[in-house]
């Protein structure tokens, strides 16, 4: 279990949600409330290490006395304030932006997208066979991890994770804009010739699969990858003094690929090159 | 922030281009040509340096764009490396605006407006025949290249174009004769409208020899009538003399506001009533008050020039024809919301607005009206002109902030709102405009007299920006409350009268039997549609309307920014059923019109911002109101 430092106490907030009076904590988004009273709103851009963008509006609720709906995610509650999470307005604005992606983009590796698509009855396949889509080819052009691009829905959370919020490297933006935005290196670089530095928080970070290892990238492509197979184990990462948690996600005895418990005080899910990427050596059996 | 670089090197062109902006490099850091051995015992930069010039980013690719016509991988790197800025997030700045380009392009660029009123006015037919001459749109000929423009502003002239030429500023080589052809291209830009095909062909070959534009004053129809009130200088005064200016009362507003106090001017503009002009109608007063109560500061002053919704012209007519009266406007807002700095943040396709306005923000300066000490008063202020590059979305509140900060043009989420946290997230008033040039009539009559015009909720005057099918096009002053019907008869209506798009593209369409509709922000609300920003374009039956509302899909499309889903995807989904149902009506477009409106309501509910939220709006009306699919 890892050691979660206590935060200063902060004021409670009452407002209405869902008819129900709800206390949280000043300073909590709506989603936090709607968690922590166990009611299940739909995200896809929020990431629970990251300040949210709210970029992809499947989590919309209505707010009384709003003129749109306001995305929950970063809303935060305020004193008085009437929420209802699933209205009839809330549920179309979930439904029509789940098909306005699945339509667009490959949430085939997105979790939970094909469940919410039931729950919600969108029908991605209504806008017709030439809808436009974002139609990307994979690029591979290392060894550690592939952009698929195809699967990406513009979260943010990448370029976030790069740059200011985590790490600092600013190796990717977006580019272009409206549909033509795209996460692009500079002049769309290939990664080995951008300032990119392989810590692979971005992988850690993204929602859809878009970004992923290579090995889990092949493994896929063969058919073989297997979440069911896999064990975790989290240990600590020997390559340096700083112990940071790495969780090793193994198939079949190979390591898969690694990712970090974001509950963690000090790494927040974050890993360097060495940890993320070099495992190659515990499964060297020569 | 440990910044990686290419090693793509700038041109000689285009490291001066960026260094006439910034000034010489201090030191091989910031991409000086040459490091010294001092440099080697000294880091600088870091993540303050960079926050602190981030803001000149837009500046210098401006620069650069203005110079060579695009933007190189090596001037890119050398703009990173003068302002500590990544070259991924430079690149994504860069790629956003539609007047930069980061591929090779000619000199010349020729801007052909083919939106709502230069497409009611014949600009298809203006393009058909300039890609016989110059080749398709996008490929280079002459040295230059066209491509298709969203609205250019200059409605009253449609069709219109412009010609903008990269080369050295004129500016550069001022104290020495008129530079000689031989010297090489020198930055200009031309407006050609109304716009044929030879014409334009001329003005590529030589620009410099392209007709001169009318006056301002030729957009005013009315110009001269004493009745009018913003637009009482326009077509009487020199827009270039601040003495014409002051012997038309210029500048006693100013000296009346600092009789007043800071509190004294915004209950003045309180009673006057005044609401914003831009399209959301939010009471003036209201904004200054709560800007001037933040306890943060600095307090900042921001002027919405980004006039770039289809048929909207007043503020370029108002900018070129009394630019003083916005300076002016300005400094008396600064003082209410306590800013000693203001910016106008003017689009990047009003070249002589610009002109217009730098050259009476320089006389105000000279003349204490601007500085460290407005009138002897011991208020400092000064204003900033910052040029948009091409993007309809910078024109939202908050957008403005990240274009003028040099991040990408994308709106950010409210709350928090500007009053709170804007401009370098500080508390920012931000007003259009007309909005701003109204607070002279309020401070030079008073609010009551002021209020004493229009109606109960819209009180004074409103700009017009009538254009289409109508015999004399132009911006229009009438008190709130006339009728629609009242302003299209002074601009002549069309015989055969189809409908008239009342707002822009994000407004709505009035059939021909509802002319009788009042002209304020609560009779049009009342009648399901808006003012937005005055815009009126007249269609009559000659226009075929799907085409009308597929360029409005298109400029959705064209402008959203991408940061969200509805509007990213549903501005192309509507586009493309727009498309499917063109030439169809009843039941062979009625699944279509069912799935635009189950988009469209998405699109209004769950878009950050305004754009998502009324790209469906005009579409919407013309086929409730008009049946246009029947």
């Amino acid at each position: 279990m890892t050691a979660v430092p206590l935060q200063p106490p902060r004021r409670l907030v009452t407002f209405t949600l869902d008819g129900e009076e709800t206390r949280v904590p000043e300073g909590s988004t709506i989603l936090d409330a709607c968690r922590s009273a166990g009611r299940d709103v739909p995200t896809l851009c929020q990431g629970d290490t990251l300040t949210p963008k709210n970029a992809c509006r499947v989590c919309v609720v209505e707010v009384e006395g709003a003129r749109t709906l306001a995305p929950a995610c970063s809303r935060r509650a305020e004193p008085g304030m009437t929420v209802r999470t699933d209205t009839e307005r809330a549920r179309h604005s979930r439904k029509v932006v789940l098909e306005l992606l699945a339509s667009s983009t490959d949430l085939s590796t997105t979790p939970r997208a094909a469940e919410w698509i039931e729950e919600y009855e969108a029908e991605p396949d209504r806008f017709g066979t030439d809808a436009a889509r974002v139609d990307e080819q994979p690029k591979v052009d290392n060894d550690l991890y592939v952009r698929d691009y195809d699967k990406c829905i513009l979260c943010y959370k990448c370029v976030d994770a790069c740059g200011e919020q985590w790490q600092n490297t600013f190796a990717i933006a977006v580019s272009g804009r409206g549909f033509d935005a795209r996460i692009s290196t500079e002049h769309d670089a290939a990664l080995p010739d951008s300032a990119c530095v392989f810590c692979g928080n971005c992988i850690e970070v993204c929602p859809t699969g878009a970004l992923s290892f290579s090995s889990e990238f092949g493994m896929r492509a063969a058919g073989t990858w297997d979440e069911t197979a896999q064990t975790r184990t989290t240990t600590v990462c020997a390559y340096c003094g700083v112990g940071c948690n790495v969780t090793l996600h193994v198939q079949d005895n190979e390591i898969v690929k690694v990712t970090s418990p974001h509950d963690n005080p000090v790494t927040h899910g974050n890993l360097c090159i060495k940890g993320r990427f070099g495992f190659q050596h515990v499964q060297n059996r020569d | 922030m440990d910044l990686r670089y290419t090693d793509a090197v700038p041109t000689d062109a285009e490291r001066e281009a960026v260094d006439a902006l910034l000034g010489p490099p201090p030191s091989g850091w910031e991409g000086a040509a040459e490091r010294t051995d001092k440099d080697l015992r000294w880091a600088r930069g870091g993540a303050a340096a960079a926050k602190d010039r981030r803001d000149q980013l837009l500046p210098a690719l401006h620069a650069v764009n203005d110079r060579v016509g695009w933007i190189s991988e090596g001037a890119l790197n050398h703009i990173c490396r003068r302002l500590t800025v990544a070259p991924a997030e430079a690149y994504g700045v860069a790629t956003f605006y539609s007047l930069l380009s980061v591929r090779p392009r000619p000199a010349k660029v020729l801007h052909v407006c083919t939106d709502l009123a230069c497409a009611a006015r014949g600009s298809a037919a203006v393009c058909a025949d300039l890609t016989e001459r110059l080749g398709a749109p996008g490929t280079p000929a002459e040295g230059a290249v066209w491509q298709e423009s969203p609205c250019l502003g200059l409605c009253e002239r449609a069709p219109a174009a412009l010609l903008l030429q990269a080369g050295t500023d004129p500016a550069d080589t001022a104290p020495l004769p008129p530079p000689a052809p031989a010297a090489g291209p020198v930055r200009c830009s031309a407006v050609v409208a109304p716009a044929t095909a030879p014409g334009l062909v001329t003005a590529v070959r030589a620009p410099l020899e392209a007709p001169v534009e009318p006056p301002a004053a030729a957009a005013v129809p009315q110009a001269g009538d004493p009745a009018l009130v913003l637009l009482r200088r326009i077509g009487t005064v020199d827009p270039a003399s601040l003495d014409d200016y002051r012997s038309t009362g210029g500048y006693t507003a100013l000296r009346h506001a600092f009789k007043l106090g800071p509190a004294g001017v915004i209950r003045e503009v309180l009673d006057a009533g005044l609401v914003g002009r831009g399209g959301a109608a939010f009471p003036t007063g209201r904004k200054w008050q709560a800007t001037a109560q933040q306890a943060d500061g600095p307090h900042y002053l921001v002027c919405n020039a980004d006039e770039s919704e289809p048929g909207t012209f007043k503020d370029r007519v108002l900018m070129e024809g009394d630019p003083y009266a916005l300076v002016e406007a300005m400094t008396i807002a600064g003082y209410a919301v306590g800013a000693r700095q203001g910016y106008i943040y003017l689009r990047g396709e009003y070249p002589r607005a610009y002109e217009r306005l730098d050259h009476a923000l320089r006389g105000a300066r000279t003349r204490g009206l601007l500085g460290p000490d407005v009138l002897g008063q011991g208020y400092a202020f000064d204003i900033e002109i910052r040029r948009g590059a091409g993007a309809y979305i910078c024109g939202e509140e908050t957008a403005i902030f990240n274009s003028i900060e040099g991040q990408r043009g994308e709106p950010r989420s409210k709350p928090p709102f500007p009053v709170e946290k804007g401009l370098f997230g500080k508390p920012t008033a931000v007003n259009n405009v007309e909005t701003l040039v109204n607070v002279l009539p309020i401070l030079e009559r008073g609010a009551v007299a002021y209020a004493a015009t229009g109606t109960e909720t819209s009180t004074g005057t409103k700009l017009f920006c009538v254009s289409g099918q109508v015999d004399r096009p132009g911006v229009y002053e009438l008190p709130f409350g006339a009728s629609l019907r009242e302003l299209l008869d002074l601009a002549g209506p069309p015989e055969r009268l189809r409908a008239v798009l009342l707002g822009g593209a994000a407004g709505g369409f009035v059939r021909p039997d509802e002319l009788d509709v009042p002209l304020t922000f609560e009779g049009t609300r009342a009648a399901g549609t808006t003012l937005g920003s005055g815009v009126v374009l007249v269609l009559d039956d000659s226009v075929e309307l799907p085409r009308i509302l597929l360029r409005i899909a298109e400029f959705f499309r064209d402008e959203s920014c991408g940061q969200c889903v509805p509007c990213r995807v549903g501005t192309v989904r509507q586009e493309e059923a727009l498309h499917r149902i063109v030439d169809r009506t009843g039941a062979a477009a009625a699944q279509d019109i069912a799935l635009m409106r189950e988009v469209g309501q998405a699109m209004r509910d769950a878009s950050i911002c305004g754009l998502g939220q009324t790209a469906w709006n005009a579409v919407e009306s013309a086929i409730d109101r008009l049946g246009v699919y029947r």
